[in-house]
């Protein structure tokens, strides 16, 4: 049997993290939440996940890391805003599960082969080559990455889509391609120049 | 007056049918449109969970593009009007987000002053052509079809630009003038799921079996949406989301092509064949004509 303490201490926390998630664009309200769990009530995943938006915000904001990051709620978010229209205190929550997202792929908080990640990934590849997003592609791209066998059972669907023309074969581009690069390069340099 | 119109990159894909509908209803409204010269991805919310940052920069490109045509941007695309939109106020409100994205902006030449309105096609019918001159042009109206308004999430949230948050009208009160009967469909604005379907299947599914069931219950005969994404789900997995005892089947329009069929615009140009459900034996039944 292995034991295990269940109650956390206040030395277990990061204040790092804490500092970090209230000083983080549109995170800079979050001490002022009331813990009034209108976000968990109008959130429409809230009842798949392991820590509701409400204790969510409480956990980060105390700085507790660990279980912020690896916690399922910060996947199931689909960014409806629902919870940002509710909040009486106008956190903007949305934006704080982006910042979240952000911090578990960089520190890889995450199962092997999980789609989210994949998709995100192959996403900005896609559009720093091409400028656009053919979805066809990206669709393709992720499940041979994540899911090859979920490709087979969409066959099916992709074949109806193709019929009705509603799948691109072509890949779509921009003419300018390199501005796109151009574009983010500049915003890495300056990511490091103003430590942001 | 004149738009850029940014169409996104869904509605060159599985978002056709949309693209040939909008275009259609503005040729019937003589809007004047032109396409924002070589524009790219806006970024959506796959882009926003990567990087912010970055994201920000990508969409202003956008809207620099169409401030040195000096056109108001016109994006039909859920994901792409909030992000331009959401760009535009985090620049307005951020110091740092408005120097990292000038900077980029200015190595590939373009300049954002925030001179440009971003609209979508619902707040221009709406408020820049009016219901009256809509229903004056209506030639086919769609008489005795019961249409289900779903919006999803990000046209009002989080921001309401023209409409409410909570029971949004704009698009109801459209289709109304189109001769349709609107009915009370309640998840109007509630999440669709968005990539859940293909990321976490099981759960994208539930989201998508709780809207359908809602729009049958309510009685409708289709579900008319704004956004590609809610189309895509709503229609594609329906059959996946029903099971033999409550099976599922609705067809899932974008309100343009219901618009555009009522302004008398050809079926073959409106993108009906696109669909994977058929719309033509519910018009059939309905005895509505079209063109």
């Amino acid at each position: 049997m292995q034991l295990k303490r269940t109650v956390k201490f206040e030395a277990d926390r990061d204040p790092e993290f804490a500092r970090w998630i209230s000083h983080t664009v549109g995170g800079e309200r979050i001490r002022h939440c009331l813990q009034c769990g209108l976000c968990s009530a109008s959130c429409p995943l809230s009842l798949y996940m392991d820590y509701t938006p409400r204790r969510l915000m409480h956990l980060s904001r105390e700085g507790f890391k660990e279980e912020v990051l690896s916690s399922s709620s910060i996947w199931l978010c689909t960014a409806c805003y629902a919870c940002m229209v509710e909040c009486p205190k106008k956190i903007n929550i949305t934006h704080l599960m982006y910042a979240l997202k952000e911090r578990a792929i960089e520190e890889r908080f995450y199962p092997k082969r999980f789609p989210i990640p994949v998709m995100a990934q192959q996403f900005c590849r896609m559009v720093r080559d091409s400028g656009r997003i053919t979805e066809s592609w990206l669709i393709v791209r992720v499940f041979l990455r994540s899911a090859i066998w979920r490709l087979l059972g969409m066959s099916g669907l992709g074949w109806k889509l193709f019929a009705a023309g509603r799948m691109n074969v072509k890949k779509d581009k921009i003419q300018r391609t390199g501005e796109i690069t151009a574009l983010l390069d500049s915003v890495a340099d300056s990511r490091k120049e103003l430590a942001l | 007056m004149k738009y850029a119109y940014y169409p996104g990159c869904s509605l060159r894909g599985t978002g056709r049918a949309y693209e040939e509908s909008l275009l259609a209803v503005f040729r019937s409204l003589e809007i004047e449109i032109q396409e924002l010269d070589d524009w790219n991805c806006c970024g959506a919310t796959t882009y926003l969970s990567v990087d912010e940052l970055t994201s920000y920069a990508l969409a202003a490109r956008n809207l620099a593009l169409a401030e040195r045509v000096g056109m108001d941007i016109i994006a039909p695309c859920a994901a792409c009007y909030l992000v331009l939109n959401k760009t535009q106020r985090y620049i307005r409100d951020y110091p740092d987000i408005k120097t990292v994205v000038s900077r980029a902006l200015a190595k590939i030449e373009l300049e954002y002053h925030d001179r440009v309105r971003v609209r979508h096609p619902l707040d221009v019918f709406l408020n820049e052509i009016g219901l009256k001159a809509i229903s004056a042009k209506v030639v086919k109206p769609l008489k005795g079809l019961k249409v289900a308004p779903y919006y999803g999430c990000q046209i009002v949230r989080p921001y309401a630009t023209f409409d409410d948050q909570r029971n949004p009208i704009s698009m109801d009160r459209l289709l109304e003038a189109c001769g349709a009967t609107v009915i009370s469909y309640p998840l109007k604005t509630r999440c669709c799921g968005g990539s859940q379907k293909g990321t976490l299947p099981e759960i994208g599914l539930d989201l998508i079996r709780y809207l359908i069931a809602e729009a049958q219950r309510n009685g409708a005969d289709v579900i008319a949406t704004v956004c590609p994404l809610c189309q895509f789900n709503l229609e594609c997995f329906q059959k996946e989301a029903g099971s033999v005892r409550h099976p599922l089947s609705i067809p899932v329009l974008y309100f343009t092509q219901l618009m555009a069929l009522a302004l008398g615009a050809p079926a073959a140009t409106v993108g009906l064949r696109r669909s994977l459900v058929p719309v033509e034996p519910v018009l059939a039944a309905k005895e509505i004509a079209y063109a």
